[in-house]
């Protein structure tokens, strides 16, 4: 199946000569969800807002199941949907009109059971007559996604939607994401938060400096990180793995000082208990036990950090 | 043509003006009545006549015009200026529409509300002067192409303007002194002769000429020359918001 969105080498450099993006190719499949990681400054507002048509691309080409956005821009961008960061609402206007205007604005035709639906999964029917500005801020956040869905798009960009909300709203964010998932909805939210990429996405990638440095399927990057390693410290120094301690995933480091151990975390029995009676058993005499785990976070920083040192 | 989106704006804008139908209507037509009471009354009993017109009916084109053209920069600019500022210009930048389409709902609403306030000013005039009105199909067209018009120019303002001090600034020293001395109160024969040349770069005279000769038959320039200079000004702020659009000056970087 070809993918939904395809993302060519896509360049942006503002007015001021400042590149915001250096080439970004990506290919998004259709009922995904992608969460793009990055810091504050990696591009990814750019990315979306150039995808989107609020700025320009300076070079390169995205298509939106196979429209291209700047040729074919009232195709491609009537199958997409924005939720901003910032929320920007009419503070007078009332809920139900500013979805049916959202609707019309896209091109399509009043249809108050569609409506009707979206403000009902996102818990604002009780709310529709009512004026924005008298919703709290979670409220308003929840119009700007009714909003971005009145036109039933197959591409949602969710930028930073948890940016600055508290952890019930999170949770209620996820939720709702969720929700569009089953739906088949491709969604494609920023976020700098890891543990969000974590709990909604399929695939992740990371973003900095305009570039894309990685994108991964969110399991094998969740194997990665769940490996954890425990370090033996010995009191003697070890030429081999003993015999006894064979079956163990186990290695010499440290020079032989150390014996390393790594298991997965999410398995039932994690064998730390026998391997430090085997251990016992072998006759070694213990110095230390440390445990060290190499987080999402860990692969985000090291590859932003790479990163900033390569271009500085 | 995405109508769907056209109309979207054009009733959502209305809307804005039906909220607040009351603060719209009431000033107009207050500061109508005023000006009524101080031109027609105060001075226009010593004024009588203009060319064989009640000085009372002869200011009811130029008042009309005065509040239409005001009051279309003023709908306009705010009308583009307020998505800018609050941010929900994001959703009009995002959406399949191209700039004729987003010119076409916000002018389209503006120069409505502004056409809806000249003819309340037209009604409540009827209440003060006698008035006959010689040509309505002129009358009515030289209306409406005003209100486009000047809403085309508030557009422009306000997707010019960065702060609402200067989406004040232009209709405060521009717009209102070129009506004001665009002969809503007088006939520029009235002017002494050096004035009656300088008034004729004075782009308002040709419009208030017009619109009074629909009224009464009589006018400063010929009214072909009317016709000419507000199609030319349409013509000119259409070209500028094509420009603005293609460019994507001040809205889309």
């Amino acid at each position: 199946m070809p993918p939904i969105l395809s993302i060519k080498d896509l360049r942006k450099a503002y007015d001021g000569g400042f590149e915001a993006l250096k080439g970004v190719s990506l290919d998004i499949n259709e009922g995904e969800i992608i969460a793009l990681l990055g810091p504050n400054g990696a591009g990814k507002t750019t990315l979306i807002s150039t995808i989107c048509g609020i700025t320009r691309p300076t070079s390169g080409s995205v298509t939106v199941a196979g429209h291209d956005i700047l040729t074919d821009y009232r195709q491609a961008r009537s199958l997409i949907g924005l939720v901003p960061q910032d929320i920007a609402l009419e503070p007078f206007e009332r809920v139900i009109n500013t979805v049916r205007f959202s609707r019309g604005l896209f091109g399509k035709g009043r249809k108050d059971t569609v409506v009707e639906d979206i403000l009902r999964r996102l818990s604002l029917w009780d709310k529709r007559d009512n004026q924005i500005r008298e919703l709290s801020g979670g409220m308003k956040r929840r119009v700007l996604i009714a909003k971005a869905l009145a036109h039933e798009p197959r591409v949602l960009f969710l930028d930073e939607p948890t940016a600055g909300v508290d952890v019930e709203l999170r949770k209620d964010m996820w939720d709702i994401v969720d929700q569009l998932r089953a739906d088949g909805v491709t969604t494609i939210l920023t976020t700098h938060y890891i543990e969000e990429a974590e709990a909604i996405a399929d695939r992740v990638g990371v973003i900095s400096g305009g570039e894309i440095l990685l994108v991964e399927d969110k399991d094998s990057l969740m194997a990665r990180m769940g490996k954890k390693q425990l370090d033996v410290q010995l009191t003697a120094q070890l030429d081999e793995v003993p015999e006894s301690l064979a079956a163990y995933d186990v290695s010499l480091g440290d020079d032989g000082w150390t014996l390393v151990y790594s298991y997965d975390t999410r398995a039932e029995r994690t064998g730390i208990t026998k391997l430090l009676s085997d251990v016992s058993a072998a006759g070694l005499q213990l110095r230390d036990v440390v445990t060290r785990q190499s987080s999402l976070e860990d692969i985000f920083v090291s590859l932003v950090q790479k990163d900033r040192e390569g271009t500085s | 043509m995405n109508w769907s989106a056209i109309s979207s704006i054009y009733v959502f804008e209305l809307a804005r003006f039906f909220r607040t139908i009351a603060q719209s209507l009431v000033s107009p037509v207050l500061s109508t009545s005023l000006y009524f009471v101080v031109f027609g009354a105060a001075i226009g009993s010593r004024i009588e006549e203009v060319d064989g017109v009640s000085y009372g009916a002869f200011i009811v084109p130029g008042l009309i015009m005065l509040t239409v053209m005001t009051q279309s920069i003023s709908n306009a600019s705010f009308g583009i200026y307020f998505p800018k500022f609050i941010g929900t210009i994001y959703e009009l930048l995002s959406a399949p529409i191209n700039f004729l389409e987003i010119v076409m709902g916000y002018v389209g609403a503006a120069a409505t509300k502004a056409l809806f306030i000249g003819i309340i000013i037209l009604i409540t005039s009827f209440f003060f002067v006698e008035i006959q009105i010689a040509h309505p199909v002129a009358m009515v067209l030289f209306l409406v192409l005003t209100c486009v018009s000047f809403a085309l120019f508030g557009f422009i303002i306000g997707i010019w303007a960065g702060s609402f001090e200067q989406l004040q600034l232009v209709p405060l020293l521009i717009v209102t002194p070129l009506v004001f001395l665009g002969g809503s109160f007088y006939s520029i024969s009235m002017l002494p002769p050096v004035w009656q040349t300088i008034s004729m770069f004075n782009p308002v005279v040709y419009l208030i000429s017009g619109f009074r000769w629909a009224f009464f038959g009589l006018s400063d320039v010929p009214v072909a020359t009317s016709l000419f200079a507000i199609a030319g000004f349409t013509a000119l702020c259409l070209g500028a918001v094509w420009w603005i659009f293609k460019t994507g000056w001040r809205i889309r970087q």
